[in-house]
């Protein structure tokens, strides 16, 4: 039950464009464990600014 | 023993297919339950189950056909998202949250509106071209590009194109992605002001979603940031109370008058939102009230599904209407082929060659997945605008038309347009005209045009047979038509910001100091460029006598369809130098439908000597009775009579712009494939395995 709520919450947010911040801090603890990665609200705001900027070709009809 | 195990794995390869076999066969007697009764009306239930099961052998057998012999996929090929990872674009996703982000990102405005403007044919023609042209075009087309593009480390469509068919047509392709860009917000407003035009109720809601977007931007910024599910949640509250006050708004003698707008008001008011929305922050405005549509339209949606197969109601729209013909009161031309651009969205888009070269295929986790993104969520599109044509389908034709036809043809008040509703040959009261108009809140439903007020209709009248009876159905018409204006907002709100840097890389081909630089100008022009160039049209179809939808729709699906031609030729180009040649008619048998379909469309757009549908006739006739010192209706002065002269000549050399862009689309496509037979070895540019970079 847990696992689909969790699915469930990752859905919608990958619906808007939010990844999951667990999985990219994974990433940079394996690949750049030298670099500090951005803290949760930084990847929110980055993440926001990279799906509405307007660089992603926009909405569909 | 050898002979019976071969005999035992034959026979579980035969049971594999009998599930298969009888969902066919469901589906075939549905198709026929729709297709052949006459006179007695049919169960909606029946386009659904005919619809669904045809998807559900399609997806089984088509869809994997393709993966494994057209695309031979390979799920142990790492993806862009396994190679590129970073955690940010490039994220192997989980494949059901990825078919949600893919689904919600493809289906907006388009296939809820083209088969309610369709439905003027009968639904029966809808729904094969639907199911049809899914099946063999549109669904093919998505899962092409998102397979070119998975190939090519998630490069976008204009890319895509360069790196096969060479600079030129690269160029050209950008250039007609941005020209259908500008025709898409330009009919995505239109529908808005056809909506909100003298409802101070709708217009209460919609304009109540700025400021609370504004808050939950707030919210998500500084408050708790990041939390958008209960942000979403806090939005959706605001919206229900919107609606529910809106209702005292409307009828209050203050408040009443200041938020009823004649079109052309809100014609300005909306390209005036335009130019101010899209260079305000994103996290402001965009994100959080696209975080309120995108869950909004996902819960309409699925509650429409639910609502249907509870509701079952009786289709009461004809099979086939007269209209076939081309005589139609919604929208000028025959079936051929004015049906097949009319439902763009839903059968095929060309839209979705955008988003399948897009965000999705840098969140592909494995190759083996693209058949369920690629081809399942168009097919879920799809069963959405069967869904649309169900709802335009069960209500009273007398009312649909009503509804749809323009102001010139049926007049202003009840009694007119029912007695001319009456002899097209659909019977309807004067009385029924007001009472649907009190049911849900208006004062008037007359040549509503646009698709979103019909739907709003339709979905009131299921949504109230499942919740709240018809007390409530005031309130889920304005739900729905809130539902569909915030996500149209959305998009032209996004579709601005998008519209502008694809302007900006374009002007940059001439003029390369026109990129992103330290200087604000250029970006700021690029906007204001592709404000005027959507609000021009949205002017001229406020302001068109015959209701606007009527010019400018076929006008969007002759570009959309074409940017789809244009997304199969690229998929034919591909397959030729990937030397899979003689699986290439899995492209080339829907781009030929859709180059017949654009080309002639186009072509009658352009010459038709019916002033109905060719521009050039319509301004020959207009500049004709000038010259002569004549106004023709419905023009009241000279001046608007240049005014129509100048839009059709404007509308003229916009359809011939499609048509250069597509053949010349063609000739590229067909030099790269004689190429391509030339030489002996693929000359596909796939990025190839080895090559990880470091990120």
């Amino acid at each position: 039950m847990s696992l689909f709520l969790h699915r469930l919450r990752q859905t919608a947010r990958m619906m808007v464009g939010m990844p999951d911040y667990d999985i990219y801090l994974r990433h940079m603890q394996e690949h750049h464990p030298d670099r500090t990665p951005m803290d949760r609200i930084a990847f929110f705001r980055e993440r926001q600014e990279a799906r509405y900027g307007g660089k992603n070709g926009g909405k569909c009809c | 023993m050898a002979a019976s195990d071969e005999q035992a794995i034959r026979k579980r390869v035969m049971t594999r297919h009998i599930p298969w076999i009888i969902i066919a066969i469901v589906g075939a007697v549905a198709l026929a339950v729709v297709a052949v009764s006459r006179g007695e009306a049919v169960n909606a239930l029946w386009i659904v189950v005919a619809a669904v099961s045809s998807f559900l052998v399609a997806y089984r057998y088509y869809a994997l056909y393709i993966a494994r012999h057209v695309m031979r996929l390979d799920p142990s090929r790492p993806t862009p998202a396994i190679r590129r990872a970073d955690g940010l674009d490039y994220v192997a996703t989980d494949r059901v949250v990825l078919f949600g982000h893919h689904f919600a990102a493809i289906a907006g405005a388009g296939p809820l509106v083209g088969p309610v403007l369709a439905a003027q044919m009968g639904y029966l023609p809808g729904t094969l071209w639907i199911i049809a042209g899914v099946v063999l075009a549109g669904a093919v087309q998505d899962f092409m590009v998102l397979f070119i593009s998975m190939r090519r480390d998630g490069k976008s469509l204009g890319e895509l194109i360069r790196m096969e068919m060479g600079q030129v047509a690269g160029a050209i392709a950008l250039f007609g992605a941005f020209m259908i860009m500008v025709i898409i917000l330009a009919v995505l407003a239109l529908i808005v002001v056809k909506a909100l035009a003298e409802s101070p109720w709708g217009m209460f809601t919609v304009a109540a979603t700025v400021p609370l977007a504004m808050l939950m931007g707030v919210y998500t910024r500084w408050i708790r940031p990041g939390r958008i599910g209960e942000v979403s949640l806090l939005g959706l509250v605001g919206l229900l109370a919107a609606i529910v006050y809106g209702q005292s708004v409307a009828q209050s003698p203050v408040w009443g008058p200041i938020f009823t707008f004649t079109p052309v008001q809100l014609c300005w008011i909306l390209i005036g939102y335009g130019a101010v929305a899209s260079v305000l922050p994103v996290w402001l405005l965009l994100a959080p009230r696209d975080y309120l549509s995108t869950f909004l339209k996902i819960g309409a949606i699925a509650a429409l599904a639910i609502g249907i197969v509870i509701m079952a109601p009786p289709l009461k729209m004809h099979a086939v209407t007269q209209f076939v013909n081309g005589n139609g009161p919604v929208w000028s031309g025959g079936l051929f082929p004015f049906l097949f651009i009319t439902i763009a969205c839903g059968a095929v888009s060309g839209f979705h060659a955008l988003i399948a070269s897009g965000t999705t295929p840098k969140l592909i986790a494995n190759e083996a997945h693209a058949p369920m993104i690629g081809y399942g969520a168009m097919l879920m599109e799809a069963f959405v605008a069967i869904m649309a044509l169900v709802g335009a389908s069960i209500l009273d034709p007398g009312i649909y038309f009503t509804m749809n036809s323009p102001a010139a043809v049926i007049g202003k008040d009840a009694a007119s347009a029912a007695a001319a509703v009456t002899a097209m040959g659909f019977p309807i009261a004067p009385d029924l005209i007001l009472q649907t108009a009190k049911d849900v809140g208006e004062h008037s439903i007359i040549s509503r045009a646009g698709g979103a007020p019909t739907l709003a209709v339709a979905m009131a009248e299921i949504f109230s047979h499942v919740v709240g009876g018809p007390a409530m159905k005031a309130f889920w018409y304005h739900f729905a038509i809130l539902f569909e204006a915030l996500f149209i907002l959305t998009a032209v709100d996004a579709g601005t910001r998008a519209g502008r840097f694809m302007l900006q890389d374009l002007i940059a081909l001439a003029l390369p100091g026109f990129k992103e630089g330290r200087s604000m100008a250029p970006g700021i022009i690029a906007t204001a460029l592709t404000v005027a160039a959507w609000g021009f049209f949205l002017y001229q179809g406020v302001t068109d006598p015959l209701g606007g939808v009527n010019t400018l729709w076929p006008v969007f699906g002759i570009s959309n369809q074409m940017l789809a031609a244009l997304a199969l030729m690229l998929g034919t180009a591909v397959l030729f130098r990937m030397k899979r040649d003689r699986f290439a008619w899995v492209t080339m048998i829907p781009t030929a439908w859709l180059l017949i379909c654009t080309l002639w469309a186009g072509f009658l757009k352009l010459f038709s000597a019916d002033a109905k549908v060719g521009f050039l006739t319509h301004a020959a006739r207009f500049s004709a009775a000038a010259s002569a010192g004549e106004v023709l209706a419905p023009a009241k002065s000279m001046a608007e009579m240049n005014a129509i002269i100048f839009n059709d000549r404007v509308d003229a050399g916009l359809v011939a712009i499609f048509l250069f862009v597509v053949l010349a689309i063609l000739g590229f496509t067909i030099r790269t494939c004689l190429a391509a037979r030339r030489v002996a070895a693929p000359t596909a540019r796939e990025i190839p395995v080895q090559l990880v970079p470091a990120e």
